[in-house]
């Protein structure tokens, strides 16, 4: 293990945050942005649905299956070992990234889905009964609706919804009604991923707090764009995604407070999740391998762990200025064209726009744009009820990252001149 | 514009959309259903009256893109008045067409108007919206509408 800790400390040694933010040299980073679409330079404006993946994330998915693949937790030689200890050193940095107490409360899960899915089963199933009511929000992605839905037939529960202003804001005050003795669980998220609101999640689990009752966060869209302290929130539990802050696919994480975890049944059985297991009975693993059933997706997660050191070298801060730069010119230019409506006008906004044109159906838009090689994406987003409350049977949306530019907004907007010139 | 883009937002597909023929609610339907495609939102509601098996009357209303609007729009005038077997053996041939390599030969003659969505070929994302209408279609055929 000597040498691999070696070659690890020097890699260390490089990692030293930048000084200057330069959107040319962010650029360099992510090879795919140097690539044709129809011809054309990929403008790539679809960062909600996943972004784009640095060299240092691709190179180390690459690396591990080059040099490092193994299974962990399971053997004595040294490739196992040392794959072990790049999969725990990534929970590691991702206890330190978020701010949690113990590496014992960063379980691995294939993605937000999953880490909503394994609440609502696991804690769900254990805590809840007729007559008990989960509260979320209008806004929620169809993965923070369906798990819910499911408990509630499944334990005879009710959801209740809190509803959202004609700006996309979540109306507190009726939030603040719907808590009561009955209700068992708030299941919140953060930002929006169709219109960009980032709710005012503290005050979201102060008043829940007071009822005794813990808060699930979706934090799917939060972790590219700006720093989660989960003790400063106070969550009860935290459920992010790799994919959409510049690591790989498959690898998401759930974050639990310890003694919630700790009381929960486990949701999976297998390997890993176990301590020893005989026909008559089979003991538990110690939190986190307690979730853990199963191989995991080791390269994603070692991916993972550099994509977080990726933006921690950035800097959450400076991506933050950059890109409500960016949404302030988008939001300016899309203003100027009488056809476009935005939908969603929050007091606190990530880099997110969903917009109508008048006469023109978002597929249609996204088809066009998509010729000029700019991607965004058309349709109701996994939001459906969203949809229905702002009467829009769909929406195009456009959603930046840290390496988007105004020329690529410029770009965007020609593009949607275009499309209204050709339906006039 | 792209060539492939011309060819498939020509302006008779504009005009469709923009003027759809047989948008309305029919009095006595035979046959309806509802056709969803909730990739993209796209909803019609298709009703018909049949006299034997001869389609006499036909229309749609609903909400979609501009190449499901107007596949509705021309799907609903080229099977007005033709049997139940002339219709699906024109949805055999729009389907070959729009789901068929760039070079195979199309039966122009047969398709009529509907040719115009040839283009859709090039964009395998938006088969579905130009097929929407036609799915419907079928599913209303198996589908009449109770008379009790």
């Amino acid at each position: 293990m000597s040498d691999l800790l070696e070659d690890h400390a020097v890699a260390e040694a490089v990692f030293c945050p930048i000084d200057v933010f330069d959107v040319d040299v962010i650029r360099d980073d992510f090879p795919i942005l140097r690539r044709r679409i129809h011809g054309k330079h990929l403008v790539y404006l679809d960062n909600a649905a996943t972004t784009q993946k640095p060299q240092v994330v691709i190179d180390a998915v690459q690396e591990y299956y080059e040099q490092q693949n193994a299974n962990i937790h399971r053997g004595v030689h040294y490739l196992s070992e040392l794959a072990t200890h790049l999969y725990e050193e990534t929970r590691q940095k991702i206890r330190q990234f978020i701010n949690a107490g113990s590496d014992k409360e960063i379980v691995f899960t294939r993605g937000t889905t999953e880490s909503i899915n394994l609440i609502a089963s696991s804690y769900g199933k254990a805590k809840m009964g007729p007559g008990d009511e989960i509260i979320i929000s209008t806004m929620e992605h169809h993965s923070n609706i369906v798990p819910w839905q499911l408990l509630c037939e499944q334990v005879g529960a009710k959801l209740r919804v809190i509803p959202i202003d004609n700006d996309g804001d979540l109306v507190l005050e009726e939030y603040y009604k719907l808590l009561s003795e009955k209700t068992k669980l708030v299941s919140i998220v953060h930002i929006s991923n169709t219109l960009g609101t980032i709710n005012p999640i503290k005050e979201v689990i102060s008043a829940a707090h007071k009822h005794d009752v813990p808060v699930v966060v979706d934090a799917a869209q939060s972790m590219a764009h700006l720093r989660v302290d989960v003790r400063e929130l106070d969550c009860d539990f935290l459920a992010f995604s790799g994919h959409k802050m510049l690591g790989p696919t498959g690898i998401g994480v759930l974050y639990g407070k310890e003694a919630l975890l700790n009381a929960m049944p486990p949701y999976q059985g297998g390997g890993d999740m176990i301590l020893s297991v005989s026909f008559e009975k089979t003991t538990f693993n110690e939190l986190p391998h307690k979730f853990e059933a199963g191989t995991p997706n080791i390269a994603a997660t070692i991916g993972l762990g550099k994509a977080i050191d990726y933006l921690l070298r950035v800097g959450h801060e400076k991506i933050a200025v950059h890109e409500d730069n960016l949404l302030e010119y988008a939001n300016e230019a899309l203003a100027a064209i009488p056809e476009v409506r935005v939908i969603g006008q929050a007091r606190q906004k990530t880099s997110v726009i969903s917009f109508v044109v008048d006469g023109v159906h978002p597929h249609d838009i996204g088809t066009i744009l998509d010729q000029n090689g700019v991607a965004v994406r058309t349709g109701h987003h996994c939001t459906q009820p969203l949809m229905q409350r702002f009467n829009v049977p769909a929406t195009t949306r456009a959603s930046f990252a840290l390496y988007n530019t105004r020329e690529e907004i410029n770009h965007f907007i020609e593009a949607i001149y275009g499309v209204i010139r050709l339906f006039k | 514009m792209s060539e492939e883009l011309r060819e498939l937002y020509q302006q008779v597909i504009l005009d469709h959309n923009r003027h759809p023929n047989n948008y309305k609610q029919l009095p006595c339907p035979t046959h309806t259903a509802e056709g969803y495609n909730p990739l993209c939102g796209d909803r019609i509601v298709l009703a018909m009256a049949l006299c034997g098996d001869i389609i006499k009357e036909i229309g749609f209303q609903g909400s979609g893109c501009a190449i499901s609007k107007a596949s509705a729009s021309i799907m609903t005038s080229a099977v007005n008045g033709k049997t139940v077997g002339e219709a699906n053996i024109l949805f055999q041939k729009f389907q070959t067409m729009i789901t068929s390599d760039l070079g195979t030969r199309l039966d122009r003659v047969a398709l009529g108007k509907l040719a115009i969505f040839a283009g859709v070929r090039e964009f395998p994302s938006r088969v579905k919206c130009a097929s929407l209408a036609w799915h419907t279609l079928l599913s209303a055929l198996n589908e009449p509408v109770s008379t009790q």
